[in-house]
């Protein structure tokens, strides 16, 4: 029943959304790539000049850089592996009837109330601090030296708490998926004696192929601009063990004020975004069909 | 597209004009601070001010001192207006001041300008023109267990070398005891373990750049510097140094773990408050140590001040506040709240000669000693194109500190050596000050 | 029907999730119990029974009024979302009930807007939020918030509204229904809860938006991210206070999200089912 008239409204009903987002992606992307080409350091303002690809060539020649994309790409896949891996083992056990379902719901889905910056001073001061934190108590009860984790173990404490963070968003939208779960089929496979192991394997996990692609997709999106809980824990270090890309663009566009470098690397994060995410799309991308 | 744009500027334009016409008849004036003690006490104080200026409302913005740089900084790169008082460090004031962003500040004569510490008034001049006035000034010194020396058998002199300190630090470790001979700033950032380090550096004859600017990480007084560092915390520091940064190190100290503690002077209230120190009465005091035959005790000065952006429209008023937060009343009214051990310290010379701060403040003596023995104009005993103490008051600092601090953090947590950390530091820091038109 | 769950695997499961549960929400719950503590206890060690003292809440709350950043969390976070909602509503709706080749491709792209890290854009916004007056005003950081989740927004609704069989449309046409009452009475009712969890998700999204809304504020529209960034790493150590101000930042979002919890299980799919 799709007649030209309904294609029209349609037409206009899409209009404002991509119309508004056209311009916020637009405007600052021109006005970014603009500023990538110019020599433009906020506190020197009067000695902005023409710098052709000199921000991009130093960009990429940051002694940092190449160790800052595989950091990147550490720390997504870190904490997508362990999101999708805890995210899908709490949904099942959550899915289950078990004794105050409600409350244990509310109390694993709360991480995700917690502003980024908050987490980040929770967990370097009250749960992974050397001497005061709630780990370094654990480990001196058990006899052992506490583990100075932002030290020793930089960028897998900052997956660790951002992989808290998102631990409820994975696990609430594989939940919705495990509850679609055709449970008769499911039954009919217990009573073949089909063993726990290859009913997860060949009844659950491809029914849940589609919601771990939209866990994948959103979660990649966020992450690849983390930033804040690597300012608030480690500052990017000890060296560089803990400085992605962001953090990078961070350290040009704030610690130098290098408004033209900063722009450089935020072309050079889109770019990679790009690739990732077509990347993404040729791998799982067909599961959302 | 563009006229979507326009027409949205247009219209918010419009509400912003109507907003700046209805706020004429009072001025607000808005301030941006710090959240240390002294800032936090004197947004406390802000009835007194008003009371005694009713046409000044004030409304304070207090942030964390990273993201309190990061937004001033923005605002006043970019003549945004958004503050009309801005608290701002040592470093800040002369790059900005040269940059013509802060407004002179001139006092009339109640203000007692020539009571103001002159090493503070000095970091705070260019030209002969004071930019900010300063709340609180601190420089470094050395404080240590009283008890602990004596139960080693060491003892520190009023002036100690690099060897006293060692030589003490080495004495007074116990680890089966959790007490460590000495604690140092590790933690990674410009104003973090490279302000210890750039003093220390100072103090071993090191400079940061020559005279052409070239950095000098490759020399041997820094190559001494490093390696005498490393070996301090290694040996005799607590484990986990590398993340350690003012208030680790002063929760430590507090809780008896550190024989040797060296850092600002303004710790040194803070250790000595029975309140929350464990070891409040058993704390000595010492210079900043130097090297043996370097006459250079390391020339810390850090203010945190208060100053005027061009782009603020309510000078005056500004001005009027900077000149009440400042004053010598204020340091009275402290004192006849809180006490005077509580008295924004470092700033003013009467302070010093007071004989009732004196009594409550037995580290008054050596604070103002520290203070008065840095010399920011000419922090290294070689030949240096840059002024700044434990910084170098050039605006690529921030970046080029922070590098070179993730390196030697990375030292001591035992990543890299120290011939590796140095090596590096000094081809990210002639890289930066290449690409700023420094080196040629 | 549904098989009989023994007792004994009951508690075993009870006991798994209850565990898991737990450790997940350690964090949260150790820093509301340090804010019940003194400061000195705060740093004394590994104590889950403080001495239940307001001590620090009374501090935090003398040094920096909670209620206008708040009420401005409030405001942006409701705001923005509900602008969100009538832009994308429509939006989605086409997408669901007309799609065409794109409309995946369009959806891709829109998710692809938010690729840009913000840090990198700063300046152009800030220029721009200046040259405007938008600077810290509401209606600025409202309208910034609106776009960065519209996409985020629109995917959602989309997947809702796709879910929403044609035929049912169908059949109220048959029967004589106009488009009015076909809104009113038919869809309507099938696409709200859809709205509501949207609209809950976006909220919770936008009220821990913690970088546009720290760097475009002062005073007047300065919301609990900048709340807690007066309390982050003070010179000393303040847990119990910096706790406090954290649970204070926290605690209406939570509590929101906790009563809403049934509506967020069953509405944060993203398409996820199929």
């Amino acid at each position: 029943m799709a007649t030209r008239q309904t294609q029209g409204l349609a037409r206009l009903m899409r209009a404002p959304a991509i119309i508004l987002l056209f311009v916020w992606m637009i405007v600052p992307l021109c006005m970014t790539l603009y500023y990538s080409f110019l020599n433009y350091n906020l506190l020197n303002p009067g000695m902005t000049s023409w710098a052709g690809w000199f921000n991009y060539q130093y960009f990429y020649t940051d002694p940092a850089f190449f160790e800052s994309i595989k950091n990147t790409l550490v720390l997504v896949l870190g904490v997508l592996f362990i999101t999708v891996v805890g995210g899908t083992f709490i949904a099942m056990l959550i899915d289950k009837p078990i004794w105050g379902q409600g409350i244990v719901r509310i109390l694993v889905i709360s991480p995700f109330f917690v502003m980024p910056p908050v987490a980040a001073l929770i967990w370097k001061n009250m749960i992974m601090h050397p001497s005061y934190g709630v780990l370094a108590d654990v480990a001196r009860f058990f006899g052992a030296s506490p583990v100075d984790w932002f030290a020793q173990y930089p960028l897998t404490s900052i997956i660790l708490i951002v992989a808290w963070q998102w631990l409820p968003f994975a696990t609430l939208i594989l939940l919705t998926s495990l509850q679609s779960l055709d449970t008769e089929q499911m039954e009919a496979a217990e009573m073949d004696g089909a063993p726990a192991v290859s009913r997860f394997l060949y009844l659950t996990l491809p029914h849940m192929a589609r919601a771990i692609t939209v866990v994948i997709l959103i979660q990649t999106i966020f992450l690849l601009g983390i930033y804040a809980e690597i300012l608030v824990t480690t500052n990017g270090g000890p060296g560089f063990a803990s400085t992605n890309l962001t953090f990078l663009i961070y350290r040009a566009a704030r610690l130098n004020f290098d408004i033209g470098g900063a722009a450089a690397g935020g072309i050079i994060a889109v770019v990679l975004a790009n690739v990732i995410a077509i990347f993404l799309m040729r791998a799982v991308g067909r599961n959302l069909d | 597209m563009t006229m979507t744009i326009r027409a949205l500027l247009g219209a918010t334009a419009l509400c912003a004009t109507a907003g700046i016409a209805a706020a004429q008849d009072n001025v607000t004036l808005t301030i941006a601070t710090v959240n240390n003690g002294d800032m936090i006490r004197m947004q406390g104080l802000t009835s007194e001010f008003t009371a005694a200026n009713p046409g000044i409302t004030v409304e304070w913005v207090t942030l964390e001192e990273n993201i309190l740089r990061e937004r001033v900084t923005t605002d006043i790169a970019t003549q945004g207006g958004q503050y009309d008082i801005l608290t701002i460090g040592t470093y800040e004031v002369p790059i900005w001041a040269k940059q013509g962003w802060l407004v002179p500040l001139e006092f009339d004569a109640d203000y007692a300008v020539d009571d103001l510490v002159p090493a503070v008034r000095d970091a705070l001049s260019v030209d002969g023109k004071l930019y900010a006035a300063p709340f609180y000034a601190e420089s470094a010194m050395v404080m240590y267990r009283t008890d602990l020396a004596e139960a080693a058998g060491v003892t520190i002199p009023e002036s100690p070398t690099w060897t006293d300190i060692m030589n003490a630090a080495k004495a007074m470790t116990d680890k089966s005891k959790e007490q460590y001979g000495i604690c140092l700033r590790g933690k990674p950032g410009w104003g973090e373990n490279m302000a210890f380090l750039t003093a220390m550096a100072n103090s071993y004859g090191a400079r940061w750049f020559d005279t052409d600017w070239k950095p000098q990480f490759d020399s041997a007084e820094w190559k001494a510097t490093l390696t005498d560092y490393l070996t301090l915390m290694n040996e005799y520091g607590p484990p986990g140094a590398s993340s350690n940064g003012f208030n680790e190190n002063l929760s430590l100290f507090q809780q008896g773990k550190c024989g040797i503690w060296i850092d600002a002077t303004v710790a040194a209230s803070f250790v000595t408050d029975p309140a929350n120190s464990t070891v409040a009465d058993k704390v000595g005091f010492a210079q900043f140590p130097n090297k043996e035959g370097v006459d250079n005790h390391g020339n810390w000065l850090w203010a945190w001040n208060l100053a005027v952006p061009t782009s603020s429209d309510a000078q005056d008023a500004a001005k009027t506040f900077i000149a009440w937060a400042t004053g010598k009343g204020y340091t009275e009214l402290v004192a006849s709240k809180e006490g005077w051990r509580a008295a924004p310290p470092g700033t003013r010379t009467s302070l010093y000669e007071n004989a009732e701060y004196q009594k409550e403040a037995p580290f008054a003596a050596m604070t103002l000693t520290a203070i008065n023995a840095a010399n920011t104009q000419k922090a290294s005993v070689q030949d240096i194109p840059y002024t700044g103490g434990q910084f170098v008051a050039i605006p690529e600092f921030q970046g080029i500190g922070t590098a070179v601090g993730q390196q030697f953090s990375a030292a001591l947590a035992g990543q890299m050596s120290a011939d590796d950390a140095l090596a590096g530091a000094q081809g990210n820091t002639l890289r930066e000050m290449t690409r700023a038109g420094y080196v040629k | 029907m549904a098989r009989a769950v023994t007792r004994n695997a009951k508690i075993g499961w009870t006991i798994a999730a209850w565990f898991v549960a737990l450790l997940i929400f350690f964090p949260i719950l150790y820093t509301i119990i340090t804010s019940l503590k003194t400061e000195q206890e705060a740093i004394a060690g590994f104590d889950l029974l403080p001495s239940f003292t307001l001590e620090s809440y009374q501090t935090v709350q003398s040094q920096n009024n909670y209620v206008r950043p708040f009420l401005n969390s409030v405001i942006l976070s409701v705001g923005s979302t509900i602008l969100a909602l009538i832009v994308a509503i429509p939006a989605a709706w086409a997408m669901a009930f007309s799609p065409t080749k794109r409309t995946k491709d369009i959806l891709m792209w829109m998710l692809s807007t938010k690729m840009m890290p913000a840090v990198a854009v700063l300046v152009p916004i800030y220029l721009i939020f200046l040259r405007t007056g938008l600077m810290d005003t509401r209606i600025g950081l409202t309208i910034l918030l609106m776009l960065i989740n519209l996409p985020i927004v629109v995917w959602m609704l989309y997947t809702y509204f796709r879910e929403i069989p044609g035929e049912i449309l169908e059949a109220a046409r048959m029967d004589g229904a106009s488009l009015r009452d076909e809104i009113l009475y038919v869809l309507t009712p099938m696409a709200v809860p859809g709205i509501a969890s949207t609209l809950l998700l976006n909220i919770i999204l936008a009220w821990n938006e913690a970088f546009w809304t720290i760097q475009l504020t002062t005073t007047n529209a300065a919301p609990l991210s900048a709340f807690i960034a007066s309390f982050s790493s003070p010179q000393g150590l303040f847990w119990a206070k910096l706790s406090a101000a954290s649970t204070m930042a926290i605690a209406p979002i939570l509590i929101l999200g906790w009563f809403s919890q049934k509506q967020l299980v069953r509405g944060l799919t993203f398409g996820a089912v199929k």
